[in-house]
């Protein structure tokens, strides 16, 4: 057989659970195993081979000075880099501390903070090195990577949506939970990608897969704003796995001036 | 001449009390129909298959307003006393997604194939006026040119309309105002009026004819016609909403650097649900759907819309690259290059865009502002 | 509003590709190649005809489908050619393929040239870089019937030499009695002919008769708006002035929406449009 692309999966500050959805597409998987060497991989298998990678796919946020470091070398190891979730694409909820006093997590959190050695914030990995296709969710979705894997394959550009949940919803005929129900539903502004799961159980979106190409927060959470819904209730919206993407951050931002003008 | 006794002839009415609709929805599923009516799901009224009257929307109806639907309980036992809601019937003639072809790769090289699709045959039951004009828009779009969808011919050809005149009409209703209803005049093979206790069915169509000839009907009394015509009469009243179409194309098309544009352009989320339930709105594109090595290949046909902004993609960039000009696209295509395209307007007047934008925007007030001449710069 | 009765459309299936093979392929420039393909379905060879301006929609599998104008004469028998340059996934697809692979086609499709009205009158083909492709079936279908027209020129605009398309054709086109004019954006030391944008060259082509001269034109909005102002100073009425337009035509049939431009559908409207009706969206920005 030709040589395979080779593929490794790297993790930085994450969850794994962007790794485990790769790992969870059964029916694929050998297929795909098939389609590429699989040459560094921790979550499926301990065998390691040394760079340097055709395609290397990164999981999780930068939030050390360690892996800052570490990001840089793997970046020069790999041909095409494509990073997976919402940590590698926008910080991931760990973005949270962007907000907070780092040092005082540590104290909360660690019996012997002295031992931590962390950044005060959590970035993604874009902001530190050169990504070429950025995937999106908390966790991706598993076709999704498989799509872009197959694109890098054939040589095409991947098809993986920007447009907003709101169409996936309509195409599956779920009924709008915002308009229906009332609720504060952030699919207007998210990128699909999950299949618009959240509003298909009754629940408004959560956001999961950032920000859609052109969203417009402002005017939903304005709209949020003059139906009863307050600022304590759309801000942990914002901030939650994207939150430091910059489409919510910027208006998480807004609502929080707001409300500290209206204090 | 005597008439056909296999036959009620178009324009003929007769009545039923409404404890024997059932009745109806049998003999239509008896002869192979599918039935999809209205039924209470999600928290609202929405179309779908439907075996017995007990799945109508029993007693409930709808309120709406730009931005906002709740069911409320009723109190009667209508079981059509509400208005439209957020499907239409254009998601079982023009499907959300379907396959169009397929390719096979072989040893010679590519083989295509068509992929076959036995249509579904439908009855609809609860098909509006607007509905009606809104079929009547997408046949023009999908059968009326060059080029004939097979996907959506075939659905449409077999399918059996029962129509519902609205006894009521909520605040983002403006048919009149798009000469579409609310009486249902054409398009149908029955249509039902509703009062207490009984339906009126009139018949638009010796396929409706015929089938209602198979069920057992009362002739109507004038005072019931009387009384159906009262009905109908109490959604025209209560129809608010106006829309000024007075030469409307050219006024939108020689605006379209209208400041307007830009402050609706800040509002709209361009999340396409207008699009979505709009009744006419009809863009699609096609992906291809492969395997990982790319031996087997469909191509999948699935909804789009104008507000999303890789619709518009051609190589090096977006045309469309804002909010403002994919709300103008939409508005304009809709109520205005839609006459040179189809001969028609793009708009029925259902509302169903007021009511399902996250935000309200209300195209009846958008067309309003666009009239008033900006203020000079 | 078709320019030109169309052909019928194709019959039958609307959405399946006929399988097409490569016969040849020729290296025009670094970037752009013509495709000679073959139908493997005899029957939809002997079936298959277009009209100049057209194009059809070439598809790979996998990679998807793309609007390709025809760039062949349209006199039955005669092969049928793609000129392609390599910009997107489908053309990158096609660049990868081998005289013997196959491909699909839908077609043809859309408006053509008004060839058939314009008899008797003179006519100029202007246009830059890949926008000679449309352009080739209408040239050779005048030099075909040379007799039927009056004055006929060719203004040809690359950003280099290197960049010019058939070359090889222009000494017998001139034969055949086409005045042909080329400028290149930039010279080289080879190069002893016009510099600089081809729409200078309709500024200074002496015209006899303005009032029956038409102006084929195919490229970039911006240079077709242009074309069209040195047409008008060169007071040639506004309905002589013809274009061809492109967006992403995504079914080809007016079923899909992606491709309108103001009231038209591209794919089936156009791509070949009357300047004038369509000149007040033109500088519409966005639409």
């Amino acid at each position: 057989m030709a040589t395979r692309p080779r593929l490794a999966v790297f993790k930085f500050a994450s969850c794994d659970g962007c790794q485990l959805s790769l790992l969870d597409a059964e029916d694929e998987l050998l297929e795909f195993a098939g389609a590429v060497e699989i040459a560094y991989f921790l979550e499926a298998t301990s065998a390691i081979a040394p760079g340097p990678y055709d395609i290397g796919l990164v999981e999780g946020s930068i939030t050390t000075a360690h892996d800052a470091q570490r990001i840089q070398d793997i970046r020069a190891q790999c041909r095409t880099l494509i990073t997976i979730g919402a940590c590698a694409t926008s910080g991931g909820i760990q973005a949270l501390r962007n907000w907070a006093d780092t040092d005082e997590f540590l104290q909360a959190v660690y019996a012997s903070p002295q031992y931590i050695s962390t950044l005060a914030t959590s970035t993604a990995i874009a902001d530190h090195v050169r990504v070429d296709f950025e995937l999106r969710g908390c966790p991706i979705n598993q076709f999704q990577l498989l799509e872009v894997v197959g694109a890098l394959l054939q040589g095409r550009t991947p098809r993986v949506a920007r447009h907003a949940v709101c169409l996936d919803c309509k195409r599956n005929g779920t009924v709008c939970v915002a308009v229906a129900q009332g609720l504060a539903c952030l699919g207007p502004i998210t990128q699909s990608g999950c299949g618009a799961l959240c509003p298909g159980c009754d629940r408004g979106c959560y956001g999961c897969f950032g920000p859609a190409l052109q969203a417009n927060p402002r005017s939903l959470s304005d709209q949020y704003l003059a139906t009863g819904h307050g600022p304590a209730q759309l801000l942990p919206l914002l901030r939650n796995y994207n939150a430091a993407a910059t489409a919510f951050r910027e208006e998480s931002e807004r609502i929080e001036r707001l409300a500290g003008a209206g204090d | 001449m005597t008439a056909d006794p296999g036959l009620i002839p178009i324009g003929g009415e007769r009545r039923i009390p409404s404890d024997r609709l059932q009745d109806l929805i049998d003999l239509l599923r008896q002869d192979d129909y599918s039935v999809v009516g209205p039924t209470v799901d999600q928290e609202a009224i929405v179309y779908d298959e439907v075996t017995s009257v007990d799945q109508l929307p029993r007693g409930w109806t709808d309120e709406q307003g730009p931005g906002t639907y709740r069911l409320a309980r009723r109190e009667d036992d209508a079981l059509f006393g509400y208005v439209v809601g957020p499907h239409s019937w254009k998601k079982y003639l023009f499907p959300p997604l379907s396959t169009l072809s397929a390719a096979d790769r072989t040893e010679q090289g590519w083989e295509m194939r068509r992929v076959e699709e036995a249509p579904p045959k439908y009855a609809f039951l609860g098909v509006r006026a607007c509905e009606l004009a809104a079929i009547a828009v997408q046949d023009r779009v999908f059968a009326g040119g060059p080029y004939v969808d097979p996907i959506y011919s075939g659905r449409r050809q077999s399918a059996f309309l029962i129509a519902v005149n609205c006894t009521q009409a909520a605040s983002t209703c403006f048919c009149t105002s798009m000469r579409t209803g609310p009486r249902c005049c054409t398009g149908f093979d029955l249509a039902l009026t509703e009062l207490p206790g009984e339906f009126v069915i009139e018949v638009g169509s010796d396929r409706g004819g015929t089938l209602l000839a198979r069920l057992t009907t009362d002739a109507c009394s004038a005072r019931t016609l009387a009384a159906a015509e009262a009905a109908r009469q109490q959604a025209v009243d209560q129809i608010t909403r106006r829309m000024d179409t007075t030469d409307i194309r050219n006024v939108l098309l020689t605006q379209l650097e209208h400041p307007r544009w830009q402050e609706t352009g800040e509002r709209c989320l361009s999340c396409t649900n207008c699009t979505m339930v709009c009744p006419t709105c009809f863009c699609s594109t096609v992906e291809e759907v492969a395997d990982l090595k790319t031996e087997h290949v469909e191509r999948q046909r699935r909804w789009d819309s104008c507000f999303n902004p890789e619709f518009s993609y051609v190589h090096g960039g977006l045309v469309r690259n804002d909010i403002r000009s994919r709300y103008r696209q939409w508005l304009t295509h809709k109520l205005a290059s839609w006459q040179d395209q189809f001969g028609t307007s793009g708009c029925v007047g259902c509302g169903r865009c007021i009511t399902w934008c996250p935000v309200g925007i209300d195209l009846t007030e958008e067309v309003a502002a666009l009239r008033e001449k900006p203020a000079c710069p | 509003m078709p320019v030109s009765p169309a052909l019928a459309p194709p019959q039958g299936d609307i959405w399946t590709p006929h399988a097409v093979r490569i016969v040849d392929v020729v290296q025009d420039t670094d970037d752009t190649r013509t495709y000679h393909v073959a139908f493997d379905d005899a029957r939809q060879a002997a079936r298959y005809a277009f009209r100049p301006g057209q194009f059809n929609m070439l598809y790979v599998p996998g990679a998807g489908e793309a609007a390709i104008s025809i760039s062949s004469r349209s006199r039955s028998g005669s092969p049928l050619l793609h000129t392609i340059r390599t910009v997107g996934n489908v053309t990158g697809a096609l660049e990868r393929m081998r005289v013997g692979d196959t491909f699909g086609l839908r077609g043809p499709f859309g408006s053509c040239w008004p060839l058939e009205e314009l008899r008797g009158q003179h006519i100029i083909f202007i246009t830059g870089g890949i926008g000679l492709a449309p352009l080739r079936p209408a040239i050779y279908h005048v030099l075909d019937h040379r007799e039927d027209y009056g004055d006929v020129a060719l203004l040809y605009g690359a950003r280099t030499p290197d960049g010019l398309l058939y070359e090889g054709e222009y000494r017998d086109w001139i034969a055949d009695g086409l005045r042909v004019q080329v400028t290149v954006d930039r010279a080289d030391p080879r190069w002893a002919g016009y510099v600089g944008v081809v729409t200078l060259l309709l500024d200074r082509l002496p015209l006899s008769d303005p009032a029956n001269t038409h102006v084929l034109c195919c490229g970039p909005e911006v240079m077709m708006h242009y074309t069209a102002l040195s047409a008008f100073r060169q007071r040639i009425p506004a309905q002589n002035v013809w274009i061809s337009m492109e967006r992403n035509m995504n079914c080809a049939i007016g079923l899909c929406g992606h491709c309108q431009f103001g009231p038209s559908f591209l794919c089936k409207d156009g791509p070949v449009l009357r300047y004038d009706r369509v000149a007040p969206f033109l500088p519409v920005r966005g639409l």
